[in-house]
């Protein structure tokens, strides 16, 4: 193999798992620091500038990250990141002077912004301070889009929805209310210089199964409800709900429903449990609750009576798997009647985009969802850009951000005149971490503990009123611990071949049985060759240039505990412990000179 | 040294010896020698060729004097036995412990001043015994505890840190080895330890007295450019005469060496060595020959390493002295005070 280019900022970066795997590309390691240190407010700081939602994010996350963190690899459980974030959103000082401000003096660019939800604030977050006016068009009375309507208060709390989102808004965004666009053509007329569309996917799926239009007034598609249940529209549900769908939405909806006086609330899949969409911790939080939920039924029809919706009917099947593909094959057992007051349907979201014309320049591709670039959000026309849900449908909360960065990104180089393909590059510091002999300026001892759980309010309080929200966070004693537990990937193992005298000492002092000094070969060779063979494909080889023996020192990245041991023990120096920091490009870095 | 602990999480794919354990679990404390010390590549050559063997930790005892060499057995194999004597008699303990129990395995770890200095006498009688024992000596030339003085192995032209002459002869203890009845006579280096660790483990494997003699730079006082105990020294003046390998018992002989001609020989346990000789005119079974060889790589500003010297009877202190085939422990009222009857035959014999 060649040896590693390190200089290349993106080899650090994927050593970084959890920044790596964040679409925003938070720089994790370095908030969690900050949090161990007590240092609230600048850890909050550093995920505003990066994701602009950390106390919502910090609640509600779907969290790419945990499932990449160093520590799943080594033991099981990754670091808490989530409920990290939020403990910086809890503790933090007093922020309004950090947040940056726009300038008196306008640039006269009009940026119009389709949606309050998450996606269009961010991208006013990152225009308002280089000067742009941006207008921000919204069905509903209030801001936050989904975050409002589908997330339901008992995970996220009003008043930290109100804070994030009246913090861009207070930045001098001026907002339209109760205004949906229904026609793109004639929205196109008025005098904006770029128009970005953050609307989301806002159709619930339905079912069409027979029983579906004699019952219309108990069944309810889930976003919609769940909406309703926000802009307290309904308060109450009937006592046996049936919830179908697996996904988080459809964990929303039943936790929801037993909170508006459902006393028999069942959720029903049509997979095996183990494919739910629903992510496992939302899952656990459903069933803490005592809400059963039915793996293998598929809804065949809907039974009433005089008009008035009795149960539901399902058939059972079984999962099976071939070339990758799951089939649903139903078990020949009899069908099973569930008899329930409401139904809740929570089986998918689709995009809306009726109000967009034809024929006004904008191509529409597959699944009639508009063409949109993959890097610069722009659509097939130049001035109209997409972001979040409704460029390429449902994702969450973080792609989005991570959307609306390159969205601002983008407009700001096209209201410039500037070529959108060529996109600024990161932030990248590399320093040093060595404060004496055998002193770092991190903690690089491994913790030895378990994940901490977070703690939970009675739930006798919490199911008796939906606002009241579930979870406490951790206090500061126990962010502290679980801080401990994260590894510091981003303090990089910098290896320096000029300085290395072959002497073994970090060879064998590295726990996880990393580092190797063998015979050059190819990359599947080397993988193979090296004292634990390299089977983790998705984590790269640190490779080094030829030593005076004629071998090459090879890491292995997947397992390193990041401790500094090869460096406490280098007797030249040609290992050191330097601290990488990235911070992804945002729309001031686009038009710098 | 290190302030923190070595972690215990640990690769979950290390591979795993006949009993079920991994090579971090014949590890030992965390070591407080410089870093980059010699000796540490040592210990964890030790520990390899321990895992390798499946040795069970309770089946071996480790033995040292006083240095930094002899502080080392605190590193590795933490649930042996050990002992850390008195300077340079680590030769007497050893041996007492083994008359007692001879169903031990026993690794002894010096260094120059310990072997060669104080402890020289000690060394010369333990060799002329042939105890059944492993004794390594990390070799570095330098008194590196206190500070850095010349030891009695320091090459006559090596000078100190400083520029200071050596103004005496080296002793060279593999060719004393040799000399004075030890059976397994090997010289390696801290830094190789594709060779160090199957002469570890064919070491462990003799029955006999098995000497390595390490040479183990010392990167704090002993490692710089006018040293010829440095890694850099070393490893443009090494040549290796030979090559040997452990092949445990119903295990197939898969190593295939480049040049040179393999021999097998057949181990007292039942297991085979395999010798490989990368020098073919050079035969490591002759006392005279391997003297010979010793002083004209010398003289040619070369270090020979590899097996120098193995002889195949193997026989020990236990053979010599005809003592009892059970260790002392295992002793029964019955094989310590065999009756009247015994006793008289006994008697007789005098007669």
């Amino acid at each position: 193999m060649k040896p590693t280019k390190i200089s290349n900022p993106e080899y650090f970066h994927k050593v970084v798992d959890c920044q790596w795997a964040c679409p925003a590309h938070t720089p994790v390691p370095e908030y969690i620091r900050l949090i161990a240190a007590g240092r609230y407010t600048d850890a909050y700081m550093i995920n505003w500038e990066s994701n602009v939602f950390p106390g919502i994010l910090g609640r509600t996350c779907d969290r790419p990250c945990e499932p990449a963190c160093r520590r799943v690899r080594v033991e099981d459980e990754p670091v808490a990141i989530c409920r990290l974030k939020r403990v910086a959103a809890d503790y933090k000082g007093e922020i309004d002077d950090l947040i940056p401000t726009a300038p008196e003096q306008k640039n006269g660019k009009k940026i119009a912004l389709l949606g309050a939800g998450p996606v269009s604030l961010a991208v006013a977050r990152d225009l308002m301070p280089l000067g742009y006016e941006c207008k921000i068009f919204e069905r509903d009375p209030v801001p936050g889009g989904l975050m409002r309507t589908n997330i339901p208060s008992f995970r996220l709390p009003e008043e930290v929805l109100n804070e994030e989102c009246d913090r861009i808004i207070n930045m001098g965004v001026e907002v339209q209310y109760n205004k949906e666009i229904k026609s793109l053509k004639e929205f196109l007329k008025e005098d904006f210089d770029a128009v970005f569309v953050g609307t989301g996917a806002p159709k619930g799926k339905d079912l069409n199964i027979p029983g579906r239009e004699e019952c219309d007034k108990n069944i309810h598609i889930g976003i919609d409800f769940l909406a309703s249940v926000a802009f307290e529209h309904v308060k109450k549900i009937g006592k046996k709900v049936i919830v179908l769908g697996g996904g988080n939405t459809a964990m929303d909806c039943c936790r929801t429903a037993i909170r508006l006086g459902g006393k028999d609330v069942r959720v029903y899949v049509r997979s095996p449990k183990v494919d739910m969409k629903a992510s496992d911790w939302e899952i656990e939080e459903a069933e803490m609750e005592n809400i059963p939920i039915y793996e293998n039924h598929v809804p065949k029809e809907f039974i009433h009576k005089n008009g008035k919706l009795k149960a539901v009917a399902f058939e059972k099947v079984k999962a099976e798997y071939k070339d990758g593909r799951r089939k649903l094959i139903p078990t020949g057992e009899p069908i099973e009647i569930v008899e329930c007051d409401d139904v809740l349907m929570a089986i998918g979201q689709d995009n809306a985009f009726e109000w967009i014309e034809k024929d006004i320049g904008i191509e529409f591709g597959e699944w009639d969802m508009p063409i949109v670039d993959r890097t610069t959000m722009q659509s097939t026309l130049p001035r109209v850009f997409f972001g979040g849900d409704a460029a390429w449908g449902p994702e969450n909360i973080i792609t989005a951000v991570a959307h609306a960065h390159q969205a601002a990104i983008s407009i700001d180089l096209f209201c410039n005149n500037k070529s959108l393909k060529k996109r600024p590059e990161p932030h990248v510091f590399l320093e040093s971490t060595k404060m004496g002999l055998h002193e770092w300026s991190y903690d690089n001892g491994y913790a030895e503990v378990d994940r901490l759980a977070v703690p939970h309010a009675d739930p006798k309080v919490t199911l008796a009123d939906r606002k009241v929200e579930v979870e406490l966070g951790y206090d500061d004693r126990m962010a502290f611990e679980e801080a401990a537990r994260c590894l510091n990937c981003d303090v990089q193992t910098v290896f320096e071949e000029k300085r290395c005298i072959e002497c073994d000492a970090c060879v064998d002092i590295c726990p996880e049985d990393c580092i190797n000094f063998i015979q050059n070969a190819d990359e599947q060779e080397l993988r193979e060759n090296i004292r634990v063979p390299a089977l983790n494909l998705a984590q790269d080889l640190y490779v080094s240039g030829k030593l005076p023996t004629k071998r090459v020192m090879v890491k292995d990245e997947d397992l390193c505990l990041h401790c500094g041991l090869c460096a406490e023990r280098c007797p030249t120096g040609a290992w050191d412990m330097q601290k990488f920091f990235y911070f992804g490009a945002q729309s001031h870095d686009g038009c710098k000179k | 040294m290190s302030f923190i602990k070595k972690p215990n999480a640990r690769h979950p794919n290390l591979p795993k010896n006949k009993l079920g354990l991994t090579r971090r679990d014949y590890e030992g404390a965390l070591s407080t020698l410089c870093a980059g010390c010699g000796h540490d590549s040592v210990s964890s050559a030790i520990i390899e060729a321990c895992f390798q063997l499946s040795i069970p930790a309770h089946r071996l005892a480790k033995l040292s004097g006083i240095g930094c060499s002899s502080k080392t057995p605190t590193y590795f194999l933490n649930k042996s036995h050990g002992f850390n004597s008195v300077h340079g008699r680590m030769p007497s303990v050893a041996t007492g412990a083994n008359l007692a129990n001879r169903d031990l395995y026993y690794l002894g770890v010096s260094g120059d001043g310990d072997t060669a200095s104080i402890g020289l006498g000690q060394f010369c009688h333990i060799m002329r015994r042939r105890l059944n024992m492993v004794y390594i000596c990390e070799n570095n030339g330098t008194y590196g505890l206190t500070k850095g003085q010349f030891s009695a192995t320091n090459d006559k032209e090596s000078k100190s840190r400083k520029g200071v002459d050596n103004m005496f002869e080296s002793i060279d203890l593999a060719a004393l080895a040799i000399q004075l009845g030890a059976g397994f006579v090997a010289r390696s280096f801290s830094g190789d330890k594709d060779q160090l660790i199957p002469l570890i483990r064919a070491a462990l494997s003799y029955k006999g007295f098995a000497f390595i003699d390490v040479i183990s730079p010392c990167v704090t006082f002993n490692n710089h450019a006018q040293s010829t105990k440095s890694y850099e020294y070393f490893r443009e003046h090494n040549e290796a005469v030979g090559f040997l390998d452990v092949i445990p018992e119903n295990e197939e002989i898969s190593v295939n060496y480049a040049e040179g001609k393999s021999i097998e020989v057949n181990v007292h346990d039942g297991s085979k060595m395999l010798l490989h000789k990368l020098n073919k005119s050079y035969d490591p079974g002759s006392r005279r020959k391997a003297i010979g060889k010793i002083n004209d790589s010398r003289d040619k500003g070369e270090i020979i390493t590899g097996l120098i010297y193995l002889d195949q009877n193997e026989e020990d202190l236990h053979d010599t002295l005809l003592t009892t085939e059970k260790p002392l422990n295992q002793l029964k009222k019955k094989d310590l005070s065999p009756g009247l009857k015994k006793l008289r035959q006994v008697n007789k014999s005098f007669s």
